[in-house]
């Protein structure tokens, strides 16, 4: 079953007096547990169609569902509880608040669904494990090295267990340890949890671990291929 | 809750800037407080004063007395009935009798005002037993400041020429019995206070006054012909100077509270440009513009709560120490009621009204900038792409 369903999609972005478009005609449908990569050069459209699924952005032309809601008719209000309840978020610079400790950087994303103390607490400790972070919890991020932020900015993610993730080239700031261990941590989620992973990347480590591949060119999908890791895939 | 739990967080966090704007809101903030409770000091001791020295409770004038104009003067008087006697001995009203008179010490000439005071009157603070004696001749006393404009001193003689009620002149030696010193102008410049009898005798008008100083029991209600002049008459023109310094001293305070208001302008503009990857993360997660607005309009504003309680820290034992000593101003002589040591007065109204307009006009100059977020695309911001 399908939980984003992208049918004609273009997006333009005004330049100048004229507009560059950064995603023309895209179809493309993603199902529940997926763990995905857009995958493309800089400029393909991989952060544009990231952010229309993640409902920061809206189409100019054609209709992006997720989680049957169609993202260019939603009001802001309605965006925003649509990322709070149902899409995690992942950045490449992890985008962690500063002021706060892992555990309350943690939390936050709690906070906003108004979970009560005691349930927060335990979901909060969870995720953290998860990413096995326990130990750091009152560290701040200032205090943490990149891989660890970006365990926490996964723990983030997860806390609220999302139906869906989307992450912005999270590996690119990681050396090839901590890329790894990024993404064996996401590989066991999406196992765990069932949750849709999508990722914007074009890191050749990230691609390893996916189990399906689009690829953008010029804001078109040029292939979206399935692998099961037998050499086995399906190129459209 | 949660906006301000993070604003809290997000301002502790930012350190130095912090406590620099919280320090110069909070001098703000106890400045606004110290100088209108100087005024409100000033107020109370200047009402206080002025209630005890010249118009008691409330007067009750001659229909045709009315002290701007001195013409009014000659013809304002008129016989104390029964009923005003009564109350008289019952020490709830004195009698005061008004006439205009010349002076001349030593060898001057000046216009004085002669007042016929009862000796044993206690409604008023001036010392009129001073004008008991068994001694011959005519007594008066003057307060500091006459004394000081006519270079009189006690026991010193003075001639003094008047109309009676016919309009005749008469004239007589007075010798000064004694010189007090009092807090209000109207009392003491060019006054002259001799015994009611006497007066009512130099002016051939027997048991006849201007004007009836109330005392705080007075429950008599309206008097025959005479027209009660209530505190809030009597004390306008006090309230008029009091509101004019206000005004005056509200324009400094503005000006101060603008300085520390800027500093925070300054800051929240900063503040949202060099955050906006933190208000990206904020819309990503979930949150709406507008919460993310609050969320940076509360962080402002709680700059105006850490003043308040920074404010206390130092404000409160300063209030203390100078509710205890006062603020000493010398002898001022600037013909207004004042006293040499003003008591600041610190109202629960003025501290609320204080804390109020340092933290809405606080909370409204961090909005103004915080309204740009509204309008911020997050995936710009999400970026930090300067908007």
């Amino acid at each position: 079953m399908a939980i984003i369903e992208i049918n004609n999609l273009v997006k333009r972005f005004p330049v100048g007096k004229g507009f560059f478009t950064a995603l023309n005609d895209v179809n493309l449908s993603f199902g529940e547990g997926e763990f995905a990569g857009l995958v493309g050069p800089s400029g393909s459209g991989k952060t544009t169609l990231l952010n229309i699924i993640g409902s920061l952005d809206t189409p100019s032309e054609g209709t992006a569902f997720v989680m049957e809601k169609s993202i260019a008719e939603l009001t802001h209000k309605q965006s925003a509880k649509l990322r709070n309840k149902h899409i995690g978020f992942i950045f490449q610079t992890y985008n962690l608040l500063p002021v706060y400790t892992v555990y309350e950087n943690v939390e936050f994303a709690l906070l906003l669904q108004n979970m009560n103390g005691t349930e927060r607490k335990k979901a909060v400790m969870q995720a953290l494990e998860w990413v096995g972070l326990t130990d750091k919890i009152k560290s701040k991020p200032n205090m943490l090295s990149g891989g660890e932020c970006q365990r926490v900015a996964i723990a983030r993610s997860m806390v609220k267990k999302p139906q869906i993730v989307l992450a912005d080239e999270p590996t690119a700031n990681l050396d090839s340890t901590n890329s790894h261990h990024i993404l064996q941590t996401m590989e066991k989620l999406n196992k765990e949890l069932n949750t849709t992973f999508i990722f914007a990347t074009h890191d050749e480590k990230v691609m390893k671990y996916m189990k399906r591949i689009v690829s953008l060119k010029d804001g078109q999908v040029h292939k979206d291929e399935l692998l099961n890791h037998s050499e086995n895939s399906n190129q459209l | 809750m949660l906006a301000l739990k993070l604003a809290f967080k997000n301002l502790l966090g930012a350190g130095l800037r912090t406590w620099l704007n919280v320090s110069i809101l909070s001098f703000a903030f106890v400045l606004i407080i110290f100088y209108n409770g100087l005024l409100d000091g000033w107020n109370r001791q200047g009402i206080k004063d002025t209630k005890e020295w010249e118009i008691g409770e409330g007067q009750f004038w001659h229909p045709d007395y009315d002290e701007m104009d001195p013409f009014t003067i000659q013809v304002a008087h008129a016989s104390l009935s029964g009923k005003v006697q009564d109350f008289v001995k019952d020490g709830k009203l004195t009698p005061i009798l008004i006439s205009e008179a010349t002076a001349y010490p030593q060898g001057r000439m000046r216009s004085v005002v002669l007042k016929g005071i009862d000796p044993k009157q206690t409604i008023l603070k001036i010392p009129s037993e001073d004008l008991e004696t068994t001694d011959k001749g005519t007594f008066a006393i003057i307060g500091k400041r006459m004394a000081e404009a006519t270079k009189l001193k006690e026991g010193d003689n003075m001639l003094v020429r008047w109309r009676d009620k016919n309009g005749t002149y008469d004239a007589r030696e007075i010798q000064i019995a004694a010189v007090f010193k009092c807090n209000v102008p109207p009392v003491d410049n060019g006054q002259i206070y001799i015994s009611l009898d006497v007066l009512q005798e130099m002016t051939s008008l027997p048991n006849e006054a201007t004007l009836l100083v109330t005392s705080d029991d007075y429950e008599g209600g309206e008097l025959e012909d005479w027209v009660f002049k209530d505190l809030d008459f009597l004390l306008n023109d006090f309230y008029d100077l009091i509101a004019a310094k206000k005004g005056g001293a509200s324009i400094m305070q503005i000006v101060l509270l603008v300085l520390a208001l800027l500093a925070i302008f300054d800051t929240q503009v900063l503040s949202i440009f060099r955050r906006q990857k933190e208000i990206g993360t904020y819309i990503a997660m979930g949150m709406t513009r507008m919460q993310v607005v609050g969320i940076f309009t509360v962080e402002g504003g709680a700059h105006s709560i850490l003043a308040a309680i920074v404010g206390a820290a130092y404000g409160i034992p300063l209030f203390i120490y100078l509710d205890k000593v006062g603020i000493t101003f010398g002898t001022p002589d600037m013909g207004i009621t004042i006293s040499e040591t003003i008591y600041p007065y610190y109202s629960v109204q003025l501290i609320i009204m204080s804390l109020l307009l340092v933290v809405i006009s606080a909370t409204i100059v961090s909005y103004l900038p915080a309204r740009k977020i509204s309008k911020m695309k997050p995936t710009d911001a999400l970026k930090g792409k300067l908007q």
